[in-house]
């Protein structure tokens, strides 16, 4: 590092920065220039910059300059019944920024019952004063009726949020019927939301769970026996189903196991908008850790969907992340302290569940897709940074190295190798459940917001010094197919002559399949009869139930029926 | 509308139906395209479909392409006669020249029947004079077909659907079907006892061929499990029907399915299912009635076939997650189809029916001009409007994928049907198809060279009884067999068409359609129905087929699973060290049991401690790094530490 020019007075606070010598990596191309920034924006890129006196300089020495990484996915400070996730904003946003994360999208999660409004504000309070990068949030739709559509639309159009999660797990809490999810990705739809899903079969996890107790299985290795991957691929399916026929962009957190990722895939070739998220966990651990004798290490491994026992699972989902079949990656970082997991240590169910991983995420990407070549760097900055800075309407002021972008950059170096471990980690938790793991890849300098945050190994963090990003609704990622096909969806009848002949008597006591629930649902409004007005019966209507028709009455209408709109040929 | 003068209704349908239908080949390079010369020609029989039926009842054309089959029916007489005790109702009935067709062999060989019963199968049998005997004249002789799923006489809302059990067998007779398995439907609120017993009565006076019986399972409480129980002990019946669709009607739960699931395994008996996401079709039939669409078409277009593959891959998984056999009705779709065929070579026993409707024609007729006709096509899930449905279908039946066949013959008539007139959802659903079951899947199958005459054997009678278990009383031709047997000419060719069908209704989906193979003559328990083209039924003289648990086909692996499926926890230290406070308020992220009652499940006592007692602390444990300490001083490692000293 080096001042330039004849003003040697370093400004410590000046938010002027070059990098010299690097080899820009985008998800599209790679390319060697320089990078000038200032004021937290990308100013310039090329060679032999004109940049004013006295700036702070890098030389990278020819390594990867590439966008900070986005984690799409994590629980920082989450309450759960009454005790909080050991990571903060302040510590979760340092983990990500010493990982080479430059930007976190939290999910906040209202008590069922509770305004999804004030939750929110609660999250925005939490982070504003603590987190060090910038930062976004989801809202997690814990239950559903008509005031709770209602703050959906303002979030959406006031508040910056564009992606909300439903949850198709945690029976009688967080699970929402079917219809309620159609009902919902009907809405968001028509906003243009992003449909999260967590994915997994809470009624059958249920039953399942009941019977692991019963058998007596109170131990971690019942959390996976309860929640087979089958499950979790099951759920992805019918979450697939009810957003094609809502028309609605869907996203699957977490994606754990073979089978669920089998299942995006072949919904993505059918031509479904799905996007699949695994996160740092089901890409680098598996779930064979459920069954270790040390109660506390087998805890700290629950997360649901689980990790799949299935050892080959990991390599599976990088070579889909590889191929593009699954499209981002988050890390659900979610750390519980031994203490707190110990809740249920005489009952799995009652284990607070997540895993770490904001971190790791960059490194274990690096390693396990990019090192063992199953994908190029660009890639990397596609799966680890763009593609979820396109989900969230944010590209490309994130997700992207060009002039206007903000200055989140990571300089990476490929050669670093580092052994992950719960004593050097930067989350407060006392386990880690990559521990002991080997990684190639590593950053070497992050730059967030224009200001280096991590240089040889130090991180320098500011408190409070991340800004809430606003995304904006109907990202074109997401949202050019959809709308092209709602435009092409439009269904229409056929237009036929009026049936005017007999028709039978029957009991309205029970409808064979009544058009609409007798639950509460805010979409609806049962509006019917279009058709009730304006037709005469030809003839005396004749109550025919009799299945065998005797033979010589004479019918005046035919049972065919007539036409009796002169226009139709 | 008088009869003379304007041009009738259904003449201006002429060229409009099945819309952007591609003519494709069906069986070789040579052959026309089907439906090539469609909309050219007045075919008047099939356009008169509709009018009264009292003009002309023409009998089945049957013309006879190649050289004319003969069948001699010689009746005893002279001296013979004498001989034979009870003559003219003897139930003494010989075939000579057959060929045996059964699901894994064809042989030549006669075969001699009494009582009902095949008594003798070989050549040059002695059996006592003056017998009847059939001259088969090296005819195919195959056991007679079973078509598993019907709802004769089925009530609906008031309404009971056109073929009653007499109407409605006579028909599968016709068709070369002697044994049908009928469907009971209680009404929610109604005991399955009693529901079963109004069935059987109603069976029992009208019913001409053997029949049997599953139950639907409508709703799902602790006297629905007891009445199941009963059910398969003392009633025969092995098969329960739960419904994915017909929500806040049959529609259950996934939990209450799992629980279905289970109570059926431990009886033994077959998970049927009704496979479609009824809260799908909930919102979509809502969103289309409120776009105006009101007709058929509404019907199918609120019931895509992802839903109904969605619902399926449902069942799967739940069938899996409780080891229970599993058996989908009505498969229409491909993609209900392929996911079927996907779970069977994951290894799930699952069995999937197609219909005689989704074998044989498509959906595109929901968009017909002609109200009435669009409406007899109605039924769940629905045809699927891609015409290269019933032949993808066809082919699956032929690999094994697809395994058995019924008819799904549900029949309404037009005036039933028009109680939907205005509202497609209302519109009573069931299609035709017990008597055109055999012949359909003869023409579509064995005569395009997808699978030979045992396969037909196997899908149309022989895979029903394996699973149903009524195997080999039932399905296979051998001595101590049922005497339901039919004498199968290949060559015969038939139009079917509502004029000449034995249902009650005035139309019939498969109306026009040309089908090559059909039934000479059918014998049902040792009586020749039908001959020459004219049925002999006699009202009331099927018998209830009584259905054991267990059946060995289904069974055999699900057993041998069960072993295997036990799941064992880790025996581990019990964890002492610190533990966090939580707050009492009973909101649990993740609740053992439902708070809904259910049957199956006893509250559950939360079963601890297995190693509670008898252990001594013992220092710390193998594997446990001691993570990071934060400040806070904790007396146990977090690690948690072996109690139980034996543990390694």
């Amino acid at each position: 590092m080096s001042y330039q020019g004849k003003k040697n007075i370093p400004k410590i606070t000046s938010d002027r920065l070059l990098i010299k010598g690097g080899r820009i990596v985008n998800d599209d191309q790679s390319f060697n220039a320089d990078i000038y920034m200032e004021d937290g924006i990308i100013k310039q890129i090329g060679d032999n910059l004109i940049v004013p006196g006295g700036v702070k300089t890098i030389e990278t020495g020819g390594k990867m300059v590439i966008p900070g990484g986005i984690d799409i996915h994590t629980h920082f400070q989450m309450p759960y019944r009454g005790t909080t996730t050991v990571d903060d904003f302040a510590q979760g946003s340092k983990a990500a920024l010493a990982g080479g994360t430059t930007m976190i999208v939290d999910h906040v999660i209202p008590d069922p019952g509770c305004s999804l409004m004030a939750a929110y504000d609660l999250w925005r309070q939490w982070a504003d004063g603590t987190t060090c990068c910038d930062y976004s949030l989801h809202v997690d739709i814990t239950h559903w009726n008509d005031s709770v559509k209602q703050e959906v639309d303002n979030l959406i159009k006031e508040k910056g949020v564009n992606s909300f999660q439903v949850y198709m797990a945690y029976k009688d809490y967080y699970q929402m019927s079917n219809s309620e999810l159609y009902e919902i990705f009907s809405f968001l739809a028509e906003r243009g939301g992003i449909a999260e899903v967590h994915a997994e079969n809470g009624e059958i996890i249920a039953e399942e769970q009941a019977r692991m107790l019963q058998m007596g299985i109170t131990g971690p290795e019942g959390h996976v026996l309860s929640r087979p991957e089958e499950l979790e691929a099951e759920a992805v399916f019918r979450a697939i189903t009810i957003a094609s026929q809502t028309n609605c962009p869907l996203y699957v957190t977490r994606v754990m196991s073979k089978s669920a990722a089998d299942i995006i895939s072949q919904a993505r070739k059918k031509g479904n908008v799905v996007f699949g998220e695994p996160i740092t966990a089901s890409l680098g651990t598996d779930g064979t850790h459920y069954w270790s004798k040390n109660w506390a290490k087998a805890a700290s491994f629950v997360t649901s969907p689980p990790l799949s026992p299935d050892p080959t699972t990991p390599d599976y989902l990088n070579t889909l992340l590889s191929s593009g079949d699954l499209s981002v990656t988050g890390s659900a970082h979610c750390t519980f302290s031994v203490a707190q997991k110990a809740i249920g240590k005489d009952d799995f169910t009652q284990i607070p569940e997540g895993v770490n991983g904001v971190e790791e995420r960059m490194t274990v990407i690096w390693d396990k897709a990019v090192t063992t070549g199953k994908m190029d760097e660009n890639m990397f900055v596609a799966v680890t940074s763009t593609n979820a800075a396109k989900i969230l309407n944010l590209y490309p002021r994130k997700g992207r190295i060009a002039v206007g972008s903000d200055a989140d950059l990571v300089v990476w170096d490929t050669d670093s190798i580092r052994t992950i471990t719960a004593k050097t980690h930067n989350s407060a938790a006392e386990y880690n459940v990559f521990e002991g793991m080997e990684l190639r890849g590593g950053p070497h300098v992050v730059i967030c917001q224009g200001k280096i945050v991590l240089e040889d190994g130090n991180l320098h963090i500011i408190s409070g010094a991340g800004r809430f990003i606003p995304c904006s609704p109907f990202p074109d990622f997401a949202y050019k197919r959809i709308k092209a096909r709602k435009q092409l969806a439009v269904l229409r009848a056929v237009p036929r002559g009026m049936y005017d002949g007999p028709v039978s008597e029957f009991s309205m006591s029970r409808g064979g399949t009544p058009s609409a629930s007798a639950r509460t649902s805010p979409t609806k409004q049962p509006s019917r009869n279009l058709h009730q007005s304006g037709f005469s019966l030809a003839g005396p209507p004749t109550p025919d139930d009799i299945p065998i028709r005797p033979a010589g009455r004479r019918i005046v209408v035919p049972p065919g029926g007539r036409s009796n709109i002169t226009s139709l040929s | 509308m008088s009869s003379t003068g304007e041009v009738p209704a259904f003449f201006k349908s002429i060229g409009s139906d099945s819309p952007g239908r591609p003519r494709q080949k069906f069986c070789g390079m040579f052959c026309p395209v089907e439906g090539s010369s469609d909309s050219k020609t007045l075919d008047f029989d099939a356009l008169s479909a509709c009018r009264k039926k009292s003009d002309g009842r023409v009998i089945d054309r049957q013309t006879d392409i190649s050289q004319p089959r003969k069948v001699e029916i010689r009746e005893s007489t002279g001296k013979e006669a004498l001989q034979n005790l009870d003559n003219k109702r003897s139930d003494r009935l010989l075939i000579k020249g057959g060929k045996i067709v059964n699901d894994d062999q064809s042989f030549c060989a006669d075969i001699y029947m009494e009582d009902g019963v095949i008594k003798q199968i070989g050549e040059n049998l002695i059996v006592p004079g003056g017998v009847k005997t059939i001259d088969a004249h090296g005819s195919m002789l195959m056991p007679g077909g079973i078509d598993v799923h019907t709802r004769f006489q089925m009530p609906d809302r008031g309404m009971v659907s056109a073929d009653d059990f007499y109407q409605g067998t006579k028909a599968a007779l016709a068709g070369g079907t002697t044994m049908i398995i009928d469907h009971v439907v209680p009404e929610p609120g109604v005991s399955l006892i009693s529901a079963f017993e109004q069935w059987r009565e109603w069976a029992d006076s009208k019913s001409c061929c053997d029949y049997s019986l599953h139950v639907d399972i409508s709703e799902w409480h602790k006297g629905i499990q007891e009445d199941m129980e009963t059910l398969v002990k003392d009633h025969g019946v092995n098969s329960f029907l739960v419904y994915l669709a017909y929500k806040d009607v049959f529609q259950l739960t996934d939990a209450q399915v799992y629980e279905v699931f289970s109570v059926i395994r431990d009886l033994g008996a077959i998970a049927q299912v009704h496979a479609e996401n009824g809260d799908i079709i909930a919102e979509e039939q809502h969103k289309i009635l409120e776009q105006g669409i009101t007709g058929p078409e509404g019907h199918v277009l609120s019931r895509p076939e992802e839903v109904e593959a969605e619902a399926v891959n449902r069942s799967v998984t739940v069938a899996n997650q409780t080891n229970c056999p599993l058996y989908v009705t009505k498969v229409m779709s491909k993609s209900a189809a392929d996911v079927i065929a996907q779970a069977r070579k994951k290894g799930t026993v699952v069995y999937g029916e197609p219909i005689t409707a989704s074998l044989g024609t498509d959906g595109s007729h929901y968009w017909s001009k002609n109200w009435a006709k669009a409406a007899a096509y109605v039924t769940s899930p629905p045809l699927s409007p891609d015409p290269t449905t019933p032949d993808y279908l066809n082919s699956l039946l032929s690999c094994g994928d697809l395994q058995v066949t019924g008819s799904a013959h549900c029949p309404f008539n037009t005036a039933q049907r028009a109680v939907g007139k205005d509202d497609f959802s209302l519109i009573p659903e069931g299609v035709n198809g017990t008597e055109e079951r055999m012949s359909i899947i003869w023409d579509k199958c064995v005569v395009t060279g997808k699978m030979d005459e045992n396969q037909f054997v196997a899908v149309t009678s022989t895979n029903a009884s394996k699973i149903f278990n009524m195997y080999p009383r039932k399905g296979r031709i051998a001595v101590g067999s049922d005497a339901d047997l039919v004498l199968w000419d290949p060559d015969v060719t038939k139009i079917i068409s509502a004029k000449s069908h034995n249902s009650t209704v005035e139309y019939n989906i498969f109306e026009g359609t040309e089908v090559r193979g059909g039934p000479l003559v059918v014998i049902s328990q040792g009586k020749i129905v039908l001959e020459e083209g004219n049925l002999h039924t006699t009202e009331g003289s099927g018998r209830y087929v009584a259905r054991k648990p267990f059946p060995d086909y289904v069974y055999k692996r699900i057993k041998a699973r069960s072993r295997l499926a036990e799941l064992r926890g880790v025996p581990r230290g019990l964890y002492d060290g610190p533990v966090c406070e939580v707050s009492v308020t009973p909101k649990t992220m993740t609740p053992a049991s439902s708070a809904k009652t259910s049957p199956a499940k006893q509250p559950n006592q939360p079963v601890r401690n297995l190693h509670q007692s008898g252990f001594s602390l013992s220092g710390a444990q193998a594997d446990d790094n001691i993570p990071r300490r934060s400040t806070q001083r904790i007396v146990a490692p977090p690690g948690g530490r072996a109690n139980i000293t034996s543990l390694g």
